[in-house]
């Protein structure tokens, strides 16, 4: 009898946690479907010439996208070259060099910042960063591409330091010991052993990092002025520019439901969806194959 | 000739407790030395104080004098990496980095700065004969190092501080994971050695100080109870505590 009701206890905790996994495959699958099916529409609706041409202007019909996803791409690159570095030797000091007090002080200090709201970083930029970099580079506009490229660095660098960090204290402490003990300097300890043991988990951290980035909306809407200007020089970096989230963002809510704008928009959101998709691809391809190594240092 | 000299040597851990007490002891050059004694006896935090790992641990005080070549290495102007390249240590466990067998090698040289290929393939070659691995791994030198068994790894770490051509090698418990083949084979290695550098070891049991040590020094609670010959300490020791732990009695 009892042993009876625990084997219908058992199947039923195993239907629910089956459901709610093939609910989650499910959900994906719907939002998927829904993008697909908003979004195709647009390649019927606008001719393909159109759609990648230089000039959005949904007003007058004109539906160039080309534009959006090189303002997209020029602020992540930017953020990324902010993020990269900042944030991979954050996280060294932090897990390498500060002493144990500091690190107690500044690993709190970065969950925070990771926790920071991007409308509070927007408004930091539009008030401090922005008139900043007018007055001082002397620009008609604090709004442009470089003020979201800092900004969206400011995003990306906690979760890199974060994700690093913990690659770098889960190399084990024999490495560098085995290191310090052969006569290498601490520099040579951390450059030449720590760091790359850590190599996986570090990229993993920046595939992260920049897949964030990539994403995000609130900032870039409110620091990078949303011209939508085909960036060609490297004089674009202190113009306006905008970005595939920001135009779905500001543009979506007043569109005509069914009408091309929309449809284009959701194709813009088919877009954003691959690119985000490939970071990700790559970002889990970094961490199976890091599985694979520590397969095969336990084997 | 001794290559070390420890005078008055006191070391206190961070927890308070004196974890070595006024050590006096000789370590002679192209010989064989064997710290014996129960665990917890400080024949590690010696050993590291011959290189200053110890600067690692949570030492608080540390007095008395380490001559090496006549030169007092706790002056806190002494080179601690110089220092490290001169003694090498080899720890309990294999501790090969995440490279291949050949890098495990030569790192350590190229994060010098040698760069050349010919005199790293040489040194490196040099390096596993002397650690008795060569022949057992020459055919796969790139592959990754943790593909090789633990006696074997334990070799290439062993390798690995030869590389650097220390004048002194320590090892604590260096076989104290290993197959009988891999610990005959360290110690063969060891005894060749002796004629080059000079060899100190924490055997993991007494047996292995009758094997290959020249001179034994025998630890208990932070104190050196006995130093002398391998052969008086194993035949005809002065303390009884020696006589003791030597016959079984405790360890
Ligand atoms: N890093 C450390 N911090 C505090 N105490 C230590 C540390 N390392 C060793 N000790 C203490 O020093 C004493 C000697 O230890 P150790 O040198 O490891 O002895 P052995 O190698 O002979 O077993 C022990 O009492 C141990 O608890
Ligand atoms: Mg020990």
């Amino acid at each position: 009898m009892k042993e009876n009701q625990t084997r219908i206890f058992e199947k039923i905790i195993t239907r629910t946690i089956q459901f709610s996994g093939y609910s989650s495959i499910l959900f994906v699958l719907l939002i998927l479907f829904f993008l697909l099916s908003e979004g195709t529409p647009a390649l019927f609706d606008v001719p393909l010439s159109q759609l990648f041409s230089e000039r959005w202007y949904p007003i007058e019909d004109y539906y160039g996208i080309l534009p959006l996803i090189l303002g997209s791409l020029v602020v992540t690159l930017g953020a990324s070259l902010v993020a990269v570095p900042f944030g991979i030797l954050t996280a060294v000091f932090i897990a390498e060099i500060a002493p144990k007090w500091l690190q107690e002080i500044m690993k709190p200090l970065v969950e925070l910042l990771a926790g920071l709201p991007s409308v509070v970083l927007g408004f930091l930029g539009i008030l401090v960063v922005s008139p900043f970099l007018r007055d001082t580079l002397n620009l008609p506009t604090g709004l442009t591409a470089l003020t979201g490229s800092l900004l969206l660095g400011g995003i990306a660098i906690p979760t890199i330091v974060s994700i690093s960090e913990d690659a770098l204290n889960n190399v084990p402490e024999s490495y560098r010991h085995g290191s310090l003990a052969l006569g290498l300097t601490r520099w040579q300890t951390i450059w030449g052993v720590t760091v790359p043991a850590a190599k996986s988990g570090i990229l993993m951290a920046v595939m992260l990092g920049v897949g964030r980035t990539i994403g995000e909306t609130m900032t870039v809407m409110m620091v990078t002025g949303n011209a939508p200007v085909v960036p060609t020089t490297l004089q674009a970096l202190f113009m306006p520019i905008r970005t595939m989230t920001a135009t779905i963002a500001s543009e979506m809510g007043e569109v005509a439901t069914g009408s091309s704008h929309y449809h284009v928009l959701f194709f813009i959101g088919i877009v954003l969806f691959l690119f985000t998709l490939l970071v990700n691809v790559i970002a889990s391809n970094i961490s199976s194959r890091k599985l694979k190594r520590s397969e095969r240092i336990l084997s | 000739m001794d290559k070390i000299i420890v005078e008055n040597l006191s070391i206190t851990y961070s927890d308070g407790v004196e974890s070595l007490f006024d050590i006096n002891l000789r370590i002679p050059i192209h010989q064989i030395t064997a710290l014996i004694g129960p665990s917890g006896g400080g024949k590690s935090t010696f050993l590291r104080v011959l290189n200053r790992l110890n600067d690692l641990a949570d030492v608080t005080k540390t007095t008395g004098k380490v001559l090496i070549d006549g030169i007092d290495i706790l002056d806190p102007t002494q080179d601690v990496i110089a220092l490290r390249r001169k003694v090498g240590i080899v720890f309990s466990r294999p501790l090969p980095l995440p490279l291949s067998i050949y890098q495990n090698v030569s790192y350590g040289l190229e994060l010098m700065g040698e760069k050349r290929k010919t005199v790293l393939d040489d040194a490196v070659e040099r390096a596993l004969r002397l650690a008795e691995l060569w022949d057992e791994v020459k055919e796969r030198l790139h592959d990754p190092a943790n593909s090789i068994s633990g006696g074997q790894q334990q070799r290439l770490c062993l390798a690995r501080t030869l590389s650097l051509q220390p004048e002194i090698i320590m090892l604590d418990e260096p076989t104290s994971a290993l197959d009988p083949v891999s610990t005959a084979k360290i110690e063969t290695s060891l005894i060749e050695l002796k004629k080059d550098f000079t060899v100190i070891i924490a055997p993991h049991n007494t047996q292995q100080a009758g094997r290959i040590a020249d001179h034994v020094a025998f630890f208990l609670q932070g104190k050196l109870i006995e130093f002398s010959s391998a052969e008086d300490i194993f035949t005809r020791p002065k303390d009884v505590k020696t006589q003791d732990y030597i016959s079984g009695k405790f360890g």
